[in-house]
């Protein structure tokens, strides 16, 4: 058993853990662009100074967390239902069901994010459709706006939202809501009184699923997003490879990880809680 | 039941939502025109020419040999970590365990991309290795995909019925043989799932590989960010569509598995 235990704890602890020091040693060096690897150790917290007071570090850390709570609602008003009709359906065809939610999250999600490039392109089958059914005779270009890429976190995330969400509802006791309809409840008070509120550890996850990933999402603000939409995982990105400035994406990096730690912990310990209860 | 109706509804509505664009990008794979979005009549010329594309059978290649790597590693290590999570009740450091096992699902990938990039660096430095390429890129996907194993895992023990591990060691059975003749058989399928994702995982992962990746490498994603940086290219429709008839072939061969082997 101890080597059972030992192997994930050193192999996690080597190539998880220790690079997070790491990390937090290098954002507290300088950029030395002429040395290879581009840093001089030091211990200056200039860089995380800078993105605090630099107003361009400011309003991408405000953007990405605007931009990933808007998608994670906008995920969880189209994934709710969703999962509460698998959940209603007849328990034969819930497997298949849940399966088609599934799958594109088996295929890649760089295509997936790729297919709305060519639909929200300025002539785009999006555009091209809504010309030609007259809906709006000249509509704008989707492809680079923020609202592409609200488009894309929730269309590659809803996976990760439906499956908690219909994992919590299938659960549900159905003669509970026959009770409240017996004492003269209607169906919507009934929802609001029992069904969402059982549902909320499903909710959570799924939020938490959601709103994590989305917030230091770098593919898609770079493909649909456009010179516009600066979030953070895009900045840290272009700090790094464009700018090759280490310190500086590091210091983001640990800023980042920082700022989701709540959520993180708080996801951890649902996830914890509801294994534990199962064993 | 109107709620109901109503839920059915947003279901076909998000059903559509997410098979619109892949089916758009499937159809438009076999389009003549090389305007992505002008149909031109059908063609099979754009799935010649990715399938004469060298660069990009090449960026497969390497993909497919990585992913072949991590995921067993990342099994074997998963395995290891869901079953210490579920058997070993206390032992020091469990807390630390099960969060350093759980975070790595949820961590952003620039954050873990240049802490391993960095990890990776610093081995260069103190130690003249590993070079950075087919090895640290193997590294990193198995140390991420570690996380989606253990749970699969662990939930499948949490599951289980423990009384069988419990007679075979009652007439005499070592730990080990139980869990070789008991408790991994039962298990299998739990582990085989988590190889497939962690395999899949690792085929399609771009930004923790374009970081430990070295100037050489180029995986199947790097090649595909690269090219549609510049935007829609016909060629990345036929990979796609090849893409999403392969996963939903596996996903249905592997739903009969399991409802054959339940």
């Amino acid at each position: 058993m101890r080597l059972v235990i030992a192997l994930p704890f050193v192999w996690l602890g080597v190539f998880f853990l220790l690079p997070f020091a790491l990390v937090l040693a290098i954002a507290l060096g300088a950029n030395a662009p002429d040395s290879v690897p581009p840093v001089e150790l030091g211990l200056s917290p200039k860089n995380f100074a800078l993105l605090f007071t630099d107003d361009l570090y400011l309003a991408a850390w405000l953007t990405s967390l605007r931009i990933a709570a808007v998608s994670t609602l906008a995920a969880l008003l189209l994934g709710y239902p969703m999962a509460y009709a698998i959940a209603r359906a007849a328990p034969a065809r819930r497997p298949l069901l849940l399966m088609l939610v599934v799958l594109p999250f088996w295929t890649s999600f760089l295509i997936r994010i790729y297919a709305w490039m060519g639909l929200l392109d300025e002539n785009g089958l999006l555009n091209q459709f809504l010309r030609w059914s007259g809906i709006v005779a000249d509509p704008g270009t989707l492809l680079g706006t923020e609202w592409a890429v609200h488009l894309g976190i929730v269309y590659a995330y809803l996976p990760f939202m439906v499956l908690p969400l219909y994992a919590t509802l299938e659960k549900l006791d159905v003669s509970l809501l026959e009770a409240a309809a017996d004492l003269g409840a209607r169906p919507f008070a009934a929802f609001l009184t029992i069904t969402l509120p059982l549902s909320l550890p499903g909710i959570v996850a799924g939020c938490l699923l959601v709103f994590i990933p989305a917030v230091g999402e770098f593919v898609i603000p770079d493909l649909l997003g456009g010179t516009g939409t600066l979030m953070i995982g895009k900045v840290l990105w272009d700090e790094f490879f464009t700018n090759g400035d280490w310190p500086l994406a590091s210091a983001v990096a640990i800023c980042l990880l920082v700022l989701l730690a709540g959520p993180i912990a708080l996801f951890q310990r649902q996830q914890a809680k509801g294994l534990e209860r199962r064993t | 039941m109107r709620r109901a109706r109503f839920a059915f509804t947003m279901l076909g509505f998000g059903y559509a939502f997410l098979y619109l664009p892949l089916g758009l990008v499937m159809a438009y794979s076999f389009n003549d025109s090389r305007l992505v979005t002008v149909w031109g009549g059908f063609s099979t010329r754009w799935w010649s020419a990715l399938l004469a594309n060298e660069a990009m059978l090449q960026a497969a290649w390497l993909s497919l040999r990585i992913a072949l790597a991590s995921a067993t590693a990342a099994a074997v290590i998963g395995l290891a970590a869901g079953y210490a999570l579920a058997r070993a009740r206390s032992f020091p450091g469990r807390g630390l365990f099960g969060g350093l096992v759980i975070a790595p699902m949820v961590m952003p990938e620039v954050v873990m991309g240049i802490s391993m990039l960095l990890l990776f660096v610093g081995a260069e430095r103190l130690l003249g290795g590993p070079d950075r390429g087919f090895l640290t890129i193997a590294l990193a996907h198995t140390t991420f995909s570690v996380a989606f194993v253990a749970i699969v895992v662990q939930a499948r023990l949490a599951d289980f019925d423990r009384s069988l591990e419990e007679a075979a060691m009652d007439l005499g059975a070592t730990p080990w043989v139980t869990f070789r003749t008991v408790t991994l058989p039962l298990i299998a399928p739990a582990v085989a799932s988590g190889w497939l994702l962690a395999f899949t995982l690792s085929l399609d992962d771009l930004i923790l590989t374009q970081f430990v990746a070295g100037a050489q490498s180029q995986t199947l994603p790097m090649r595909v960010y690269s090219s549609v940086r510049l935007g829609v290219d016909p060629q990345i429709n036929v990979l796609a569509t090849i893409v999403v008839v392969v996963a939903a072939a596996a996903l249905v061969l592997s739903g009969w598995l399991t409802r054959r082997s339940a």
